[in-house]
């Protein structure tokens, strides 16, 4: 039933990609004046409504980057609340332009459902979390051996367990919940002895714990996790413009601007930081992009730079910057030359 | 003189005395209600016990020890959790609903526009009172402006784009409104339809027949989940690309086709209970088809099903949670949204935003319920044996 479900999604996607390509994006965005953001429906420092009912968040962030670049106006986004299951279809269908919703780079989603992935903007990697108050002495995955342990249906996250169980030769008792909600409860009252999804989620998690110290993350990470923002397939212009937003927010770190400093940054006479900023008489660094030569003065006055993005939304809840940091700091951000 | 002079008659009554004790006032109510017999004596023990053992934590945590106001979750946080509260306490984080309360209500409707949503619920309360308080005149007058002018004025109101309003996406509805939304036009809809289907199954007419039996057999075998889902998810599939059917829209349409066949076999089991002679007499009096049902058999059946139309009003109002399935927030889902905000997450928040959620499905169900108890009431006319 999955296969057949899957058949028709995938000649579906093949359709609608096929007529998807005709038509441009970027025009398309530019005559109705905002970007249609999918975003997630609700993650702790990805995407959340705040008092004021306004999206915001680390994923969030990235649709407004795009704005930004496009319109010199973060908020001309409209945001569009998906779960897990419907995002693809609101990208594929043309609901959204644009995808930013904590979503896993693979081969299968960038090949046969037709996706282009513009980059990563967060290194993530699945692990395990237990409470140590139960299961004394255990510091390790490898320990856990015929545990019971909470996950989210419908996941990779779901996959990653079975086979790593499976690679080690360990039995387990999966406990499988639909909601980060279910699953947190569960977890809490003790259904299971371990939690198991990507690092950013057991960090959220502890905030909804009773005693955070008694949980420790257990070392092992078992899966590779690159989320980024996606596209459809057959738009290159398009798939640039949020391609390109991505590495100037990255290269704005590395460069040193910063929405504080950016009217110094602009009168610098660093050639490179001149360059990037379009402030070189003869610039043409939007012109390729379709963009304006100061798009990305616009991204860093609007949104930020990679890193301040990163403080505003995952330091807070006690995400490291870990794979996260410029390459120049031993991370996996890294920019193409903006030139 | 009088005419018996005798004196060991009495001459006035004498007054009664007061029952003993133990028939009257409270101790009466105490022992027939309460300690009657052994075991009700047991059970009443039993349930004082657990309201004893229950009740004071509960208390203690929704109202003594809950937080009404704050700026972010360290108030609804222990120091241990990265908050202010002591360790060990536990009580309600009110302070997220308070903080959260217009976007409970609105969802993400435009601050500034948020005035259209209060005047329609003002026009929709200023109608239903009159229209449900029996003794008020013009009823129809009142159906008609509450059933037929006030979709549309609110339609305008809500939705934006003409008459100089700015145009509100239905995306960014959310909360109380779209629940109000969702099952105003579902009971709304829900009612005429049903009858319609209703009537055309018992028709002798083998096409209209079918029809209402194909219907109402498909929606009712197949759960609203699924097709909501299907709606969300495969719908877009087939369209052109741009296409795209607004999803409130798409909920609209299911939950109102959903209701209408629940709310058809209600209705015809109320027609089921009407007895022949009934039919024949309508008949008899040289009423037609039109007549006798609108006159005399669907007056008598509706007020027979009462009980069951507004069960399926209460069941229609909780289900308009299923919008969750393609993005859309009713109230419970806007509450368990909220749940994600950095800002305020904490280990009483889900709690405290559930039973806030909870509390108002409670007051509209409830509400529902009292006023078909007191139509049931008075539309008795003595025929339950």
């Amino acid at each position: 039933m999955k296969t057949v479900i899957k058949g028709i999604l995938g000649s579906a996607a093949l359709a609608v990609v096929a007529t998807g390509a005709s038509a441009s994006t970027l025009e398309e965005v530019r005559s109705k004046g905002y970007v249609q953001c999918g975003v997630h429906t609700g993650l702790i420092g990805f995407a959340a409504p705040n008092d004021d009912g306004e999206f915001e968040g680390f994923d969030v962030d990235v649709c407004r980057a795009v704005a930004a670049a496009i319109f010199g106006d973060g908020d001309a986004v409209q945001y569009t609340p998906t779960n897990a299951t419907e995002r693809f279809t609101a990208l594929q269908s043309g609901e959204i332009d644009m995808l930013s919703r904590n979503t896993t780079w693979t081969l299968s989603r960038d090949t046969s459902l037709g996706f282009n992935f513009a980059g990563v903007n967060y290194y993530d990697g699945q692990g395990f979390m237990i409470n140590s108050a139960n299961l004394e002495g255990i510091n390790s995955a490898l320990q856990l051996s015929g545990a019971a342990i909470c996950v989210q249906t419908g996941t990779t996250t779901e996959l990653n367990l079975a086979d790593y169980f499976r690679a080690n030769n360990m039995e387990y008792n999966p406990v499988v919940f639909q909601g980060f909600d279910e699953t947190n409860a569960a977890y809490e009252a003790g259904r299971c002895d371990a939690y198991t999804t990507d690092q950013s989620g057991l960090i959220a998690l502890r905030l909804t714990l009773a005693n955070p110290d008694d949980h420790v993350v257990l070392p092992e990470i078992i899966s590779k996790e690159p989320l980024g923002p996606a596209v459809r397939q057959g738009d290159d212009e398009w798939f640039n413009v949020v391609r390109w937003t991505l590495m100037a927010m990255v290269q704005a770190e590395e460069s040193g601007i910063t929405q504080d400093n950016l009217e110094e940054m602009m009168a610098s006479d660093n050639p490179e930081i001149r360059r990037i900023l379009g402030q070189e008489a003869d610039s043409s660094i939007g012109a390729g992009l379709g963009l304006d030569n100061e798009w990305v003065v616009n991204i860093v006055r609007e949104v930020g730079n990679y890193g301040e993005v990163f403080d505003r939304h995952l330091a807070p809840i006690g995400v490291p910057r870990g794979l996260n940091a410029l390459w120049t700091d031993g991370g996996l951000m890294y920019a193409m030359p903006l030139r | 003189m009088q005419e018996h002079d005798l004196s060991y008659v009495r001459m006035e009554m004498i007054n009664a005395r007061e029952a003993p004790l133990r028939e009257r006032g409270f101790v009466r109510w105490f022992r027939v209600n309460l300690f009657a017999t052994p075991l009700d004596t047991v059970m009443t023990l039993l349930g004082l016990l657990f309201v004893a053992y229950f009740l004071p934590p509960v208390i203690r945590w929704a109202l003594i020890d809950a937080v009404w106001s704050g700026p972010d979750r360290s108030v609804c946080a222990t120091v241990a959790q990265g908050g202010i509260q002591p360790d060990g306490w536990s009580g309600a984080c009110w302070a997220f609903v308070n903080a959260k309360f217009s976007q409970f209500m609105y969802g993400r409707y435009p601050v500034f526009e948020r005035w259209r949503v209060d005047l329609t619920a003002v026009m929709f309360v200023a109608l239903l009172v009159p229209l449900l308080v029996p003794r008020v005149p013009y009823k129809l007058w009142n159906a008609l402006a509450f059933f037929v002018v006030l979709p549309l004025v609110a339609y305008f109101l809500l939705v934006g784009g003409a008459f100089g309003l700015p145009y509100v996406s239905t995306t960014l509805w959310g909360g109380l409104l779209v629940t109000m939304v969702l099952s105003f036009v579902g009971i709304t809809v829900s009612l005429p339809m049903g009858i319609l289907l209703a009537l055309g199954r018992r028709s002798k007419m083998p096409v209209v027949k079918m029809i209402c039996v194909i219907f109402i057999e498909t929606v009712r075998g197949v759960p609203l989940v699924t097709v909501l889902f299907m709606a969300s998810v495969m719908l877009p599939l087939f369209m052109p690309t741009g296409v795209t059917f607004d999803r409130f829209l798409r909920a609209l349409v299911g939950v109102a086709l959903f209701a209408s066949a629940y709310m058809a076999e209600v209705i015809r089991g109320g027609l089921q209970a009407i007895p022949k002679g009934q039919y024949e007499g309508a008949s008899s009096l040289g009423l037609g088809y039109w007549q006798s049902m609108g006159l005399i058999v669907m007056p008598q059946a509706i007020k027979l099903v009462i009980p069951g139309i507004v069960n399926t009003f209460i069941g229609l109002f909780k289900d308009t949670s299923l919008v969750y399935i393609i993005g859309m927030f009713d109230l419970l889902g806007i509450v368990r949204q909220n749940f994600a905000d950095a800002n305020w997450v904490s280990p009483q928040t889900p709690m405290s935003g559930l039973i806030f959620a909870g509390f108002v499905f409670w007051i509209f169900c409830f509400g529902m319920s009292r006023y078909s108890i007191y139509m049931e009431r008075r539309l008795d006319t003595g025929h339950k044996s």
